[in-house]
């Protein structure tokens, strides 16, 4: 896909406009070829702002997990941490999966949805243990 | 060459708490200005002494100004620092240098909290970033549930590993007669008390209570003509690898990792010449990160070494003497109260006196496992 540069604005606002597009998009540094999350002016720790935006390519790791215990009859939901493929991590949340089968170690994949009138990140379940 | 720190040239001259517990009726800054009025006392200087002010109250951001302008202070130097239950480790640092370099000649440092009183809920400006806040995270619980989930997984630590903490650290206050939480408590409650954030239950979280406290800080040479015999700051380091946990490259080590080692480098001493460690427990597994990465087990042991009553009264490490966050008193932030432990420790005052005390390590964590902040203290003859 082509991806036009936003004309103003910084980097958090273009990965929101992108994602409301139905994109989830990375940065890269283009001479460390490092791939980071969330999106910054500058590559962490080389300050390097030669950077690239990347499709996602959605796959991911459960790294850690919590569940939010709720009062009945509000469901409890979890919180997760993602080990992209890519090699960032960022937190979010599994949706369509029974709680109880929610491990680290679980193949995840991203899906945007929308929540609150917003365009959301989450992730849902892949392969056998879906 | 970076990083020196003026190895025992100041020292804690003056300590003191105010309304552990319950204190109704006072406001935040009235506790930590009686605190403040206390350890000045203690020292045997006056308020008008103090020319470097160091404060950082839980709602108040500008609170250096507001305890300055409540005592009738014009200070050299004000510090807000803000890194959390850190920020009087930080705020020792600061002071020690400035001390050091004849910029201000007493330094108080002085916390103070109603948050039992006004509310009984943690008080924190604080809230998870842009990025974290729509999968609503608990905070801060959710961000310490998740190194601790990561912890199970990777080292085999159990729930019942995190109960040996709470009942370790109740061990100590129930002969801790200004701890607030005193009575029984059992593996068997903590296991069977309401999960919050998994694998963190009740049984695992601080306190939420009032108090106060406050230090005050000098040269050596002139802590040697007040009243108390010195306590010598022997080496202090904070450091910071994230804010949010999501950041992280691995949440089961924190910043302790590196803010540890260069406090032993300051004070020239290694983990096994500390005699008695307060870490900050906000919750049980917060305990077990910081005894692996301060040194005192390999990581990935710290389960194993909490359990059986390896950091409770005649175990292995006196750790949390006082009862800690979890069972002596947590308003808000603690660092100030594990830094005063160590100073009862040395004096020889504390409520649970270890014997032969010529070190203390007091470690602060501000935020979610953000910001790391150790102090080393001595006794005069470690000089």
């Amino acid at each position: 896909m082509t991806i036009t540069p936003p004309s103003s604005g910084g980097p958090e606002a273009y990965w929101r406009a992108q994602l409301a597009a139905g994109h989830f998009m990375l940065q890269r540094a283009k001479l460390s070829g490092r791939i980071f999350f969330p999106p910054r002016i500058a590559e962490p720790g080389t300050g390097d702002d030669d950077l690239e935006w990347i499709d996602a390519c959605g796959l991911g790791t459960i790294y850690s997990l919590t569940i939010v215990n709720q009062k009945p009859p509000t469901p409890s939901y979890n919180v997760v941490l993602i080990d992209l493929d890519e090699d960032a991590r960022l937190m979010s949340r599994i949706d369509h999966v029974d709680i109880e089968k929610l491990h680290v170690g679980m193949r995840v994949q991203a899906q945007i949805i929308e929540e609150h009138g917003s365009a959301l990140l989450v992730f849902v379940p892949i392969g056998p243990s879906a | 060459m970076s990083g020196k720190f003026p190895r025992g040239r100041t020292a804690i001259s003056g300590a003191a708490t105010f309304g552990v517990g319950e204190t109704p009726g006072y406001t935040a800054l009235e506790m930590a200005a009686k605190a403040g009025l206390l350890a000045v006392a203690d020292a045997g200087l006056q308020i008008g002494d103090v020319d470097g002010l160091f404060v950082c109250l839980p709602e108040d951001f500008f609170s250096g100004l507001s305890l300055a302008e409540y005592f009738g202070l014009s200070p050299r130097f004000t510090d807000n620092n803000r890194t959390g239950g850190s920020s009087f480790m930080s705020h020792m640092i600061t002071a020690a240098l400035a001390l050091e370099a004849g910029y201000i000649d007493t330094a108080l440092i002085a916390y103070g909290s109603n948050q039992r009183s006004s509310g009984g809920k943690l008080v924190t400006s604080i809230k998870s970033n842009a990025w974290d806040l729509p999968y609503r995270p608990m905070f801060p619980v959710s961000s310490y549930a998740l190194a601790a989930a990561r912890h199970m997984h990777e080292f085999g630590t159990t729930r019942g590993d995190m109960a040996a903490v709470a009942v370790a650290a109740r061990a100590w206050a129930n002969t801790n007669p200004e701890a607030f939480a005193r009575g029984p408590l059992t593996i068997d409650d903590c296991l069977s008390s309401r999960m919050i954030s998994s694998p963190i239950s009740v049984r695992d979280c601080c306190l939420v209570t009032d108090g106060a406290a406050a230090i005050v800080m000098t040269r050596m040479d002139r802590a040697r003509d007040l009243r108390h015999a010195p306590v010598p700051v022997l080496g202090a380091a904070a450091a910071t690898w994230w804010n949010a946990v999501a950041q992280a490259d691995n949440v089961t080590i924190t910043a302790a990792a590196e803010s540890g080692p260069r406090a032993y480098a300051a004070a020239g001493v290694a983990p096994a010449d500390i005699d008695v460690v307060q870490v900050y427990d906000a919750f049980t597994i917060s305990t077990i990160l910081f005894l692996e990465d301060l040194g005192f087990c390999p990581k990935g042991e710290g389960g194993r070494f909490v359990s059986d009553g390896g950091i409770a009264p005649g175990g292995s490490l006196p750790v949390n003497t006082n009862g800690g966050g979890l069972s002596y008193c947590h308003p808000g932030m603690n660092g100030l109260f594990s830094i005063i432990e160590s100073v009862r420790q040395i004096r020889g005052t504390a409520a649970n006196q270890i014997p032969d005390v010529y070190h203390t390590l007091s470690h602060g964590n501000g935020g979610t496992l953000s910001s790391q902040a150790t102090v080393i203290l001595g006794h005069i003859s470690t000089l």
